[in-house]
């Protein structure tokens, strides 16, 4: 196996990168910038190139390298199969779903966390990172349990034609319980170091509390909520442990595309799990790109 | 249009903030509220504004109580010691604002804006953001934005506390001629007495939630009413000594003090301001006795145009400070340096008795 070649080869080049660069970026009169708080530039770069390439762009490589041996055609053939599509529709909109549900459910509790006192917050605000730390798969079974048609919430809810469990509804439960946690904690710092000045400011002026909120607050903390909503995007596309257990993954109804790979891994259809892990893959990052980019944006609007 | 405050209340907690706090602005006057931070000014204020609400007292506006109505309703511009800018908004959208929340027709609020700008001086940085502009043209946009709604009262919150020295200076010579101008009723917060006495048409000395003192600038310097405001008001030797048959003594030298005749001694204490102080040789005044204290210079500091003499008095442990015009310093026939024997001289001296009116 050739595998421990390429990362020598990496930690060589980044140490290379080191040398030559670092030195005269300091020397230089009229370029340089300000004295680096870290100490050493090189030695920095090296190990973010080394961090970076070996946990995500080497392994990453090894699993398009693998696509790549089918060829183009079979490449389609393994990734493109309508059960396959099925799946990515569905982990692609269950996960913007249920990012879109979190930004909205964190903007509000971030903002009850950051300013509204109220006995009991501290503890509320320490809950708030548990699904974080559980088990993805108890969250699975819990809401699995709780809207089955005998379960707590089941019992009322089923009658109402509202399936919680093994249904699309409950890929976007357990989503929005594992992402929630990133959209409140990255809009929650920017809220409580927001200026109460504009606010009050904005009052003088003659704004409603509607007007304050929408012309002054919500431009501040946009480009927050939009971090946020990409950050819990990210989290919901590769969520396989608690979906496996309330879904039912049904085939083109409620499967996922993670759960559509572990599936192939055990029939030993190689081929296809690691196309469409590809495949996912680069739907994923293309999301989040265009997220990113509109998160900039704003960023730089609100500056 | 004029304000009343009429003996209001605040405390925050355990805290009060303002203690039965009553305070006339007529219509026109720039009034400046002075004092050390905690003193309340900044809470009277607030007030005024309807951004806080007294737990009592009640504050008209052309004689209508206002005490309830919202801060929207109250027709107050209020600045911002840091400005308070929209930042994601353009210099012009920040002006707009209170004319945009008021739906005013587009055509309108260009022609405010613009009219505003050029008020404010700053023609053509209407596209900018707040982060792209100085100190100083920040705050002058804050006031064209409070100035935006046509406000009948201006509220600064220690407009210029933010500042730099000379950029400090410039701004607050230009309010006070945009005052003259548009003749607002405007109260400012400040804790810098020079920029009070040099702004304001009424001085209101403020400590632990009260009025120490109201009135020109003239009056309250020249005439403080209360040891706090012989002290808040600059350096002072403050001389603890007694006061007997109408006169008190400083350093064994008699200062003219008519409020007490009565022959028994009491305490009190004697202020004088550095520059209050004269310096001479011994030689000169000494035909003057009774009149002059023998010292001897510690330390001398120039300082600009004023040269900043310690002196000790002889046999005495207290230090004076002595301010001597530096140009002055340079005309005197003694050599300013540690150990010179002079003479101090007192031109003036505040004498303030604890409680006057208790005789025994």
């Amino acid at each position: 196996m050739p595998l421990p070649k390429p990362t020598m080869i990496a930690l060589a080049d980044s140490t290379a990168f080191a040398t030559t660069r670092a030195q005269p970026a300091v020397a230089r009169g009229p370029r340089r910038r300000h004295a680096a708080v870290l100490p050493g530039f090189g030695t920095s770069a090296a190990i973010t190139s080394l961090v970076v390439l070996s946990l995500i762009v080497f392994p990453l490589a090894v699993l398009v390298l693998r696509a790549a041996s089918l060829g183009p055609a079979g490449f389609l053939a393994a990734a493109w199969t309508p059960r396959a599509r099925a799946a990515y529709s569905v982990s692609l909109t269950a996960s913007l779903l249920a990012a879109a549900a979190s930004s909205l459910l964190g903007l509000l509790v971030a903002w009850v966390l950051a300013r509204v006192p109220f006995p009991g917050r501290r503890i509320l605000d320490a809950l708030v990172d548990v699904p974080l730390a559980l088990p993805t798969a108890v969250a699975g079974l819990v809401y699995s349990a709780l809207y089955v048609k005998k379960g707590w919430l089941g019992q009322w809810l089923v009658p109402l034609g509202i399936q919680g469990a093994y249904s699309y509804l409950g890929i976007v439960l357990v989503l929005v319980f594992v992402s929630l946690p990133f959209a409140i904690r990255v809009v929650q710092p920017v809220i409580e170091s927001l200026d109460r000045d504009a606010e009050e400011a904005a009052r003088m002026l003659g704004a409603s509390r509607a007007q304050t909120f929408l012309r002054v607050v919500l431009p501040a903390i946009l480009p927050a909520v939009a971090t946020g909503f990409a950050l819990a995007l990210a989290r919901a596309l590769g969520e396989y442990g608690s979906v496996v257990f309330i879904s039912g993954n049904m085939p083109f109804k409620s499967e996922i595309a993670p759960v559509l790979i572990v599936a192939r891994l055990e029939e030993f259809a190689y081929a296809e799990a690691t196309t469409v892990a590809v495949l996912l893959l680069a739907m994923s990052i293309t999301l989040l790109v265009v997220v990113n980019t509109l998160q900039q944006r704003l960023a730089r609007n609100a500056q | 249009m004029s304000i009343h405050v009429r003996e209001i209340s605040k405390s925050f907690g355990a805290f009060r903030a303002l203690d039965r706090v009553s305070l006339e602005v007529p219509e026109g006057t720039l009034l400046a509220l002075l004092g050390p931070s905690g003193s309340g000014k900044t809470t009277l204020l607030r007030i005024i504004a309807g951004l806080e609400f007294a737990d009592e007292g009640t504050i008209e506006e052309d004689g209508a109580d206002i005490t309830a109505r919202h801060a929207r309703d109250r027709e107050v511009g209020f600045v911002f010691q840091h400005y308070a800018l929209f930042r994601h908004m353009s210099v012009f959208e920040n002006i707009a604002f209170g004319l945009r929340v008021r739906k005013a027709p587009n055509a309108e609020v260009v022609a405010k804006v613009e009219e505003l700008l050029r008020l404010v001086r700053l023609e053509g940085l209407g596209g900018r953001k707040p982060a792209q502009l100085s100190g100083g043209q920040r705050q002058r946009v804050a006031l064209a934005r409070a100035l935006a709604i046509r406000p009948k009262i201006l509220l600064l919150d220690e407009p210029f506390g933010a500042l730099d020295a000379k950029v400090r200076v410039e701004l607050r010579q230009w309010l006070r001629r945009l005052h003259d101008e548009i003749g607002m009723t405007s109260v400012f917060v400040t804790h810098d007495q020079e920029e009070a006495f040099e702004l304001a048409d009424t001085v209101v000395v403020m400590n632990h939630g009260k009025i120490e003192q109201q009135g020109s600038p003239d009056d309250v310097f020249d005439h403080p009413a209360t040891p706090f405001v012989m002290d808040f008001l600059g350096n002072v030797n403050v001389y603890h000594g007694r006061v007997e048959n109408g006169r008190a003594f400083w350093h064994g030298i008699p200062i003219d003090y008519p409020d007490y005749p009565h022959a028994q001694a009491r305490e009190a204490r004697v202020y004088l301001r550095p520059h209050e102080l004269e310096l001479s040789a011994p030689a000169a005044v000494a035909n003057r006795l009774g009149t002059s204290l023998a010292a001897s210079i510690l330390r001398v500091v120039r300082s600009g145009p004023i040269t900043r003499v310690t002196c000790r008095p002889h046999g005495s442990e207290q230090e004076l400070q002595v301010d001597v015009p530096t140009e002055v310093a340079h005309r005197l026939q003694i050599i300013l340096e540690p150990g010179t024997h002079v003479a101090i001289t007192p031109r003036k001296a505040r004498v303030f008795v604890p409680d006057p009116e208790y005789v025994i």
